[in-house]
């Protein structure tokens, strides 16, 4: 909760830098801002739950621990926007004002205990990201995918709605616990049907907000045109804030017997076809920028394999292995993408090629990026490993073992095309004149770049810092 | 007016609002799927929120609970916000391909 004030007026406070001539302060203040929100958000770590808002907001471990692994992803990330010129009368500080506002709506996902408040939080954090995504606005590219992020995330956000209000029609009630206990004890048999649907809707407006499959279409488009520091927010946080909204709402609103019958066949289904899509669709891929987006759906269906592996508490296996797979993905994939921006801007491609004999001029770059593919891979040594380690044995042990079989066929599929990158940076020599000069790295840039390298490994190597902490 | 408004609303079955509320949906998803202007696309979505508005003041008055209405406040709030970004979008499209249809916009493909 202090958290979202802190960050909400500071945010505003963050506009009225945009007064200045010169926007070399912004960076420096930015990070400063998340760091201190970051430590005044675990001051709530082992305080109980605490409710705000007449109960509509609860912070506890779970909300505090996601609420962490967003505004760290949101503080190694900042440093990727240096030299990010989109247009010379851009006002830098807008943008960071709305990364900070969309911050606000993922905390608001995390820690939820009403369903306005899931609803705010969705709005909070798309309709910031909708702006950011078309913040390239002589860039047709950009303009189609915030066009294409906006209409088909209203469209899903209408879907959500009309779910909610027929759970609402049906239990009367939109606080998560009174709404439990109506799905276990119905007053009325005849109102079964319209709660199951409801359900179902609302099932497939969150699905489209992580980017599940079969409603993971506007990822690819949306992810590549929008400019690349941005589509590192949006698969890291927006995801991370998506899961925990989605195991909340699983774990406290339908925890019945009955309502699991309904939602886990068609979370199991879409799991499988997540998994699926991802990972075929990244092979076919010829640019690094789409092969990370599908690399994101791929990784969405990994956290939906925990979700169907779900034990009916904010705690145990399944909550600590979405909370791990998502901090290792999530540092992975920023350090992914912003070594894909340094090395896109300054050679003008994003194929697989533009990464050519980046070991010889760039060996810092090259070395995180092969500490990230390795990770979103799942090699051992890196936190990508235990994530899936975690995500997997919390399946096992429900007895998916089907399940998880598949998945990990599937991430042998994905070391394929995770090792591509790596192989034309250290095999490949550069082909034209352009590759042959070092990428320009800025010192915070490179500073968060070995802080995320040594963050995976460390995750890699000791787990039980993070592991079984909820 | 004497009645007060929740009485007015329960004289119609709630059925009938369930059904009018669901066709409402309807026509706004069809529209979303099968029209290409991104306004009149806009323009469904619209209607689906509001068949959600009509649908939770129903319940709330037939369940006498106000939680349901005070929801109807933030979604028109909400759709206001993404009113504004939408139609802040489209203008930018607008400038630089002078078409607000969708089938123009693809550069993006697999």
């Amino acid at each position: 909760m202090n958290s979202i004030i802190l960050l909400s007026a500071l945010g505003l406070g963050n506009l009225f830098l945009g007064f200045r001539r010169s926007n070399r302060l912004l960076l420096p203040v930015m990070m400063l801002i998340l760091g201190l929100v970051l430590t005044v958000n675990f001051l709530d770590w082992n305080q109980g739950p605490q409710s705000f808002f007449s109960g509509m907001l609860i912070v506890d471990n779970f909300s505090v621990a996601f609420t962490g692994i967003v505004l760290l992803t949101a503080l190694v990330l900042v440093p990727f926007s240096q030299r990010y010129v989109l247009d010379e009368e851009a006002n830098l500080a807008e943008y960071y004002s709305l990364l900070l506002f969309s911050l606000v709506g993922a905390i608001m996902l995390a820690s939820y205990n009403h369903l306005l408040m899931l609803f705010l939080g969705i709005e909070i954090l798309s309709v910031a990201m909708y702006v950011l995504a078309g913040s390239d606005k002589r860039n047709l590219r950009s303009n189609e995918a915030a066009l294409k992020y906006f209409l088909m995330g209203a469209f899903f956000t209408g879907v959500l709605l009309f779910g909610m209000a027929l759970v609402y029609g049906a239990t009367g009630t939109f606080e998560l616990s009174s709404i439990s206990f109506a799905v276990q004890n119905p007053v009325n048999e005849s109102l079964r049907p319209m709660l199951y649907i409801g359900m179902l809707l609302m099932l497939l407006g969150i699905g489209f907000k992580v980017g599940a499959a079969p409603f993971h279409f506007w990822t690819p488009d949306v992810y590549e045109g929008t400019p690349t520091f941005f589509t590192a927010f949006m698969s890291t946080v927006v995801k991370t804030a998506g899961f925990a909204a989605f195991l909340k709402l699983l774990v406290q609103v339908f925890p019945a017997a009955t309502a699991q019958g309904v939602w886990l066949p068609t979370l199991t289904a879409m799991c499988v076809l997540t998994l699926l899509v991802g990972n075929v669709g990244a092979v076919a891929q010829t640019s690094v920028k789409r092969m990370l987006a599908y690399s994101s759906i791929s990784h969405a269906g990994y956290l939906l394999v925990a979700l169907v592996a779900f034990n009916g508490a904010l705690e145990g296996a399944s909550a600590n292995g979405i909370l791990f797979y998502s901090l290792a993905y999530s540092l992975a994939t920023v350090s992914a993408f912003g070594v894909l921006k340094l090395v896109a801007d300054a050679r003008h491609r994003e194929d697989y090629a533009g990464f050519n004999g980046l070991a010889k001029t760039n060996p810092l770059l090259a070395f995180s990026l092969t500490v990230s593919m390795l990770s979103l891979a799942g090699i051992p040594l890196t936190g990508g490993f235990f994530g899936k380690f975690f995500v997997f044995m919390a399946a096992v042990e429900n007895g998916y073992i089907g399940l998880v079989i598949f998945a990990l066929l599937m991430s042998m599929v994905s070391i394929y095309y995770y090792l591509r990158p790596i192989i034309s940076m250290y095999m490949r020599d550069a082909d034209d004149a352009d590759s042959a000069i070092p990428v320009p790295v800025t010192t915070f840039q490179s500073g968060a770049l070995l802080v995320l390298a040594l963050l995976t490994v460390l995750l890699g190597v000791l787990p039980g810092l993070i592991a079984g902490v909820l | 007016m004497d009645q007060n408004i929740p009485q007015v609303i329960q004289t119609v079955p709630l059925q009938y609002y369930v059904f009018f509320a669901t066709a409402l949906f309807s026509i706004g998803v069809l529209g979303v799927l099968t029209r290409r202007n991104a306004i009149i696309i806009f323009m469904s979505v619209e209607l689906m929120l509001n068949a959600v508005n009509v649908l939770l003041v129903a319940f709330s008055a037939f369940r006498s609970d106000p939680n349901g209405q005070v929801f109807v406040f933030f979604i028109m709030a909400v759709a206001a916000a993404e009113v504004a970004v939408g139609l802040a979008i489209i203008v930018m499209i607008y400038r630089n391909i002078q078409s607000t249809d969708v089938n123009l916009l693809n550069r993006l493909k697999f």
